[in-house]
């Protein structure tokens, strides 16, 4: 315990980055202990109040309680980046390994692949496919949309330091000894890239939300869940800013701020973990 | 060598061109919506009354706009329109072309990208050399955290707030649009200092947001740089510091920045979308944002395909002369 807490003295990206995500996860528990979630819905509590006793974030347009759409809607969100950067990741590490490991052919055309697909803006195609599909979304659709282009850049980094580790001596030890490939893979590899696959995993998450929010702010999420990206978008499609409604578009504001900055510092932190070399020069 | 290395890199500009038509033509078909029909029923509502004929209705519409025919054949159609820049009519605002739409929106984002992008490349990319030279002034030192955190966060949250702040609380500029209401646009002096005002707001937060990641960039380039043995050499044949800082270190070190610069054009574009949005500034992505609210999806995939050839265009253009940039890569196949 303690040489943990020594560690985060030396590290203080790491201490921040847990401490503002923490902060996040503690809101949403005992926001959800406090607050009845059914008034996130629209019409359950009265229209546009500021902040007050009963409602200490305020109320929206179509009478949703503000601060019950934030309990609901941050883990909503979350999710949405959760299970996209994981997919992303996953694919990406997967692609990578298969890559990097068997070179050749494979690695030639998924390497092209990732190539071509990060100098096409991202965001432009997730729209083309968020219009494709008819009807309401659903948030675990929105998560699989954000996940389909979420592999391509873990597939390209991951790839690269997988290249430099199979240089090692240890590898080409396993191989003599007679290993299998995916035994290599996973037991000798794997285990030196874990650091390293956090930071990307954080990354993509951050990346997966960011993508998330856009969508849902041009109009192209779950219209019916109240995530913190379709708050924003009920935001402008009332012209809040302009009307002086401003309690309705600080709480998400405040929310996303932090979960980005929290996501920022973690990274950092982490790539302090993974990447030691980075201590000499920060 | 050249015109080989020319023609592969524009071989793949022509790959992504490719890719992207095909993925406009066949994504909305794979969800089966039926566009025709989904007019007609809905126009039937409008009416109060649906008529019996609707199902001759549809396939009468769809003999006239050619999506009778096999999808191969409406493939080839679509491909060879494309090729030709021609992206049909928009739904929402017949009878005005998409191509149109485009030129019309085109000049307003290019012109604030444009200048926002070279605009925070440039500061971001001198800030982040000083940041890593030990002679540079103390002070600069505590820039680099809140810079850091301010690229941490989203273009159009942080044009949410400045805009509530420098617009609404303290009305100093501008909340909303390209121009003043009522102002005809015209070359005048009068007209070019309304739109300057009010590409303030959308610029700052482009600005404020992108150079963090310029600055982080080019400090990380320049610190590996400093510790070459040419630029130990360069010291201690007593060149002065300014000629060390910018000869041998800024000149080596801003080259990775480059190729960035290409990548960060496309996202920056699609990032952008939501701050013309947010400040309802008449370029491609209030454009876009319309049509997605408009379901006017020959606009959509008319934006969506122009700014991706747009990008693969200037991803090739950089190819090219990248090379001339740096000698010690050659056009030669690594």
């Amino acid at each position: 315990m303690r040489a943990v807490f020594r560690y985060i003295r030396r590290n203080p990206s790491l201490a921040l980055g847990i401490a503002l995500l923490a902060m996040l996860v503690l809101f949403v528990l005992i926001g959800s202990l406090m607050v009845d979630i059914e008034n996130a819905r629209p019409l359950s509590v009265p229209a546009l109040r500021p902040p007050s006793a009963d409602y200490p974030f305020g109320t929206d347009r179509q009478g949703r309680d503000l601060l019950a759409v934030m309990v609901a809607g941050t883990p909503l969100t979350l999710r949405i980046g959760f299970v996209a950067g994981f997919i992303g990741v996953g694919l990406g590490t997967v692609l990578a390994f298969i890559a990097a490991y068997y070179r050749g052919v494979i690695d030639t055309v998924i390497r092209a692949i990732a190539d071509i697909g990060l100098t096409v803006p991202g965001l432009l195609v997730l729209i083309i496919i968020a219009v494709s599909i008819k009807g309401t979304l659903t948030v675990n659709q929105m998560a699989i949309i954000v996940a389909s282009l979420a592999w391509l850049y873990p597939t390209r980094t991951i790839r690269a330091q997988v290249l430099s580790l199979r240089e090692r001596g240890y590898v080409e030890m396993a191989q003599l000894s007679g290993m299998s490939g995916p035994g290599i893979i996973f037991f000798e590899l794997m285990p030196n890239l874990l650091p390293y696959l956090a930071a990307t995993l954080v990354n993509a998450v951050s990346a997966a939300i960011l993508a998330s929010i856009y969508l849902e702010v041009l109009g192209l999420g779950p219209i019916d869940s109240p995530t913190l990206g379709m708050t924003l978008y009920w935001v402008y499609f009332n012209a809040a800013m302009i009307n002086g409604w401003w309690w309705w578009w600080t709480a998400p504001t405040v929310i996303i701020l932090t979960v980005f900055l929290g996501m920022f510092f973690l990274t950092v932190g982490l790539d302090e973990i993974a990447n030691p070399r980075l201590r000499q020069s920060a | 060598m050249q015109a080989a290395y020319i023609a592969r890199r524009f071989g793949v500009f022509l790959l992504i061109v490719w890719l992207a038509a095909t993925l406009n033509f066949f994504l909305p078909r794979l969800s089966g919506q039926d566009p025709v029909r989904a007019k007609l029923l809905e126009q039937a509502q409008l009416g109060g009354y649906v008529q019996g004929g609707i199902e001759e209705m549809t396939r009468e519409y769809e003999r006239r706009f050619g999506l009778d025919k096999p999808l191969w054949r409406q493939y080839v159609t679509y491909l060879r329109d494309v090729s030709r820049l021609d992206f049909n009519y928009s739904i929402a605002n017949y009878p005005r072309t998409v191509n149109e739409l485009i030129a019309d929106a085109l000049p307003w984002t290019v012109g604030l990208l444009g200048t926002t992008t070279l605009l925070s490349f440039g500061i971001g990319t001198l800030l982040g050399a000083l940041l890593a030279w030990p002679r540079a002034p103390h002070w600069m030192r505590w820039l680099m955290p809140p810079l850091w955190a301010l690229h941490a966060i989203p273009f159009f949250l942080l044009g949410l707030i400045l805009t509530y702040l420098l617009a609404f609380r303290l009305p100093l500029l501008p909340i909303f649009g390209g121009y003043s209401a009522g102002a005809v646009p015209a070359l005048t002096w009068h007209f070019t200092w309304d739109v300057f005002q009010h590409a303030l707001l959308p610029a700052l937060s482009i600005i404020l947001v992108s150079t963090g990641g310029w600055a982080l960039g080019m400090r990380g380039m320049m610190v590996t740089t400093m510790g070459e043995d040419y630029v130990l050499f360069a010291e201690a044949k007593g060149l002065k510091a300014p000629t060390v800082f910018m000869r041998y270190c800024v000149r080596n070190a801003v080259l990775p920045q480059i190729t960035a610069l290409a990548l960060a054009l496309g996202q920056v574009l699609s990032g952008a979308v939501l701050v013309e949005v947010i400040f309802g500034y008449p370029g491609i992505g209030t454009l876009l944002y319309q049509a997605i609210r408009e379901n006017d999806h020959f606009v959509i995939q008319g934006i969506v395909f122009t700014v991706i050839v747009a990008l693969g265009f200037t991803t090739f253009v950089l190819d090219v002369i990248y090379p001339w940039l740096d000698p010690r890569i050659s056009y030669r196949r690594v």
